[in-house]
């Protein structure tokens, strides 16, 4: 296999760490990479309003997306069991350290080095490693002040700026987005730029079977809009899709602390269809 | 934690409740947990600041809760300024009496307890889940409230399920009872709920519910000396929130003191004893 489609085969990654992952990979543990490299991705990426989350996930309640604080969310590919657990333990840890300390004491970076120790310490002790591949974001006051972390399977950690791609064919996913991302975009732009990148893994020739599966699977009606012209992807659909943000100021445009905020898919709907109706 | 048999785990899977994590693994951090050692009882009770009266009333469209401002140390005034009405999530509020500081840490509890539910099961926790959830940590507070160190709160909220607004009161063994038109708690809480009784009625619109609930605590204070009333040299309003289908809001200083003003004026003009 090649290091592409491994989540932390990405040429700033130590070699070492991709040494004993193909080592991990070949063990007896049942451990597969390569699911997390095959599920479908996610996109958390910055911009002036907030953060947004992006997950491309047919399922309207099995959410790769959370809230984990007032100011920190959670994005996930790969097991859902796996990064379920780890959605829950982090709520339990951040929401334990705002009781007993205070609630500005509960940060990302405290959040995903945690994160980075557990998986790490399973990595190496247990018999197999999680298959998941995590961010956890903080939104700040001003776009300056955001925070994104990357934690794979094998508990390396990386301080990302502005986006993080995860998931299958990330790749793709990263250099769509490398072209079209803008720090000064608010909700809507920053959302169709994701779901743009996101959809840059379809209608590909060498992808066609994989992505079919998943439609097939989830029946035709998640697509939106027309046919998309020749030669351009199919963008992916509201049905199709899990999306959350961040709010930057929560308190002044929601009256609460909690920054999190899924968007529902009659308003992503209104949303992705926003600048052809202009 | 490995489980050969699946049943088991599902029953050992963690708790969604926030109390129960803290119970098992910092059983330290719990408000119940705190041990007096062998104080006699009511020796506690004089050297802790006690919060006085809340009221709560329903009325068209939801349910409101107001508390005054003092609190008491034996005959001494400990605090003016205190807030006893705190929000415990977007569509209850939950108000103390008794012991502030145990009931301060309660509500801090609550608060994070219904937040944690919403984050781990990704749904609002229903209105009788949560006034359950309270009625546990009241009585988990008995032995301190048998010391003299009671708390005893009053929750309030609007239920999304049925519509309307619905308020519960607790007594310190962790009963829980729910109430219909208005209730109080609290020192000055027999004197307040006489004045609910004429003052209240079906209804009511959001600025007359704040006025009957200003004028309820005006009355308590009039009587129960560790009530405070409106205070005009200190511009110290009570604290009132109102909860709605909209979620709570806070009543601004501003109506307050208006409302406040309104009705000391009216009294005045009266000059009865009343």
């Amino acid at each position: 296999m090649s290091a592409a489609p491994l989540p932390g085969g990405r040429a700033d990654h130590d070699p070492a760490v991709l040494c004993i992952a193909r080592t991990a990979n070949e063990g007896p543990g049942g451990f597969r990479p390569e699911r997390i490299a095959r599920g479908r991705s996610v996109v958390v990426l910055t911009c002036r309003d907030g953060i947004a989350l992006v997950a491309e996930n047919p399922s309207p309640s099995l959410h790769k997306l959370g809230e984990i604080y007032d100011r920190i969310g959670f994005a996930a590919v790969g097991k859902y069991n796996e990064f379920e657990s780890l959605r829950q333990a982090g709520v339990r840890y951040a929401d334990v350290r705002g009781y007993s300390y205070s609630r500005e004491d509960v940060s990302a970076r405290g959040l995903a080095s945690v994160y980075a120790q557990s998986l790490g310490s399973v990595f190496t002790t247990e018999g197999k490693p999680f298959e998941v591949e995590l961010a956890v974001a903080e939104v700040g006051a001003e776009p300056y002040a955001d925070h994104l972390y990357r934690l794979t399977f094998d508990g390396s950690i990386a301080d990302e700026s502005n986006f993080v791609v995860m998931g299958g064919q990330a790749e793709v996913v990263r250099e769509a987005l490398a072209r079209t991302w803008n720090q000064d975009t608010g909700f809507p732009e920053a959302v169709r730029t994701a779901v743009a990148a996101l959809s840059a893994t379809r209608g590909r020739p060498e992808q066609t079977s994989g992505s079919g599966v998943n439609v097939n699977g989830d029946g035709s009606s998640g697509y939106g809009g027309s046919e998309a012209a020749a030669g351009e992807p199919e963008r992916l659909g509201a049905g199709l899709l899990e999306v959350a943000v961040l709010d930057r100021s929560p308190l002044s445009s929601r009256g609460t602390v909690r920054a999190f905020r899924r968007i529902n898919t009659v308003e992503l709907d209104r949303l992705l269809s926003g600048p052809e109706g202009n | 934690m490995t489980h050969r048999d699946p049943a088991a785990a599902v029953n050992g899977a963690p708790p969604p409740s926030f109390t129960d994590h803290l119970a098992r693994h910092h059983p330290g951090l719990l408000p119940s947990a705190r041990q007096l050692g062998t104080a006699g009882p009511g020796s506690a009770a004089a050297a802790a600041p006690q919060a006085t009266t809340i009221v709560s009333l329903t009325y068209a469209g939801g349910v409101l809760m107001a508390g005054d401002r003092r609190a008491t140390m034996g005959n001494m005034i400990a605090s003016r300024h205190i807030k006893k009405v705190f929000p415990a999530d977007t569509y209850s509020v939950v108000g103390i009496a008794g012991t502030a500081g145990l009931a301060v840490d309660m509500i801090r509890l609550f608060q994070v307890e219904l937040e944690h539910y919403d984050k781990i099961e990704g749904t609002p926790m229903s209105l009788d889940g949560k006034s359950n959830r309270l009625a546990a940590m009241v009585r988990s507070n008995l032995p301190l409230a048998l010391q003299g160190l009671a708390v005893v709160p009053l929750f309030a909220g609007y239920d999304t399920e049925r519509h309307l607004g619905r308020l519960f009161s607790y007594d310190v063994t962790g009963g829980r009872y729910e109430e219909y038109e208005f209730h109080s708690v609290g020192s000055g809480s027999v004197f307040a709920r006489g004045a609910l009784k004429k003052l209240w009625q079906p209804g009511l619109d959001e600025e007359q519910a704040v006025a009957v609930a200003v004028e309820a605590l005006y009355d308590a204070a009039d009587d129960d000396s560790a009530t405070g009333g409106p205070d005009l040299v200190r511009q110290l309003w009570p604290v009132v929130y109102v909860v709605n289908s909209a979620g709570h809001r806070e009543i601004p200083e501003r109506e307050l003191q208006m409302t406040a003003r309104n009705l000391v004026e009216r009294r005045s003009v009266a000059g009865r004893e009343s």
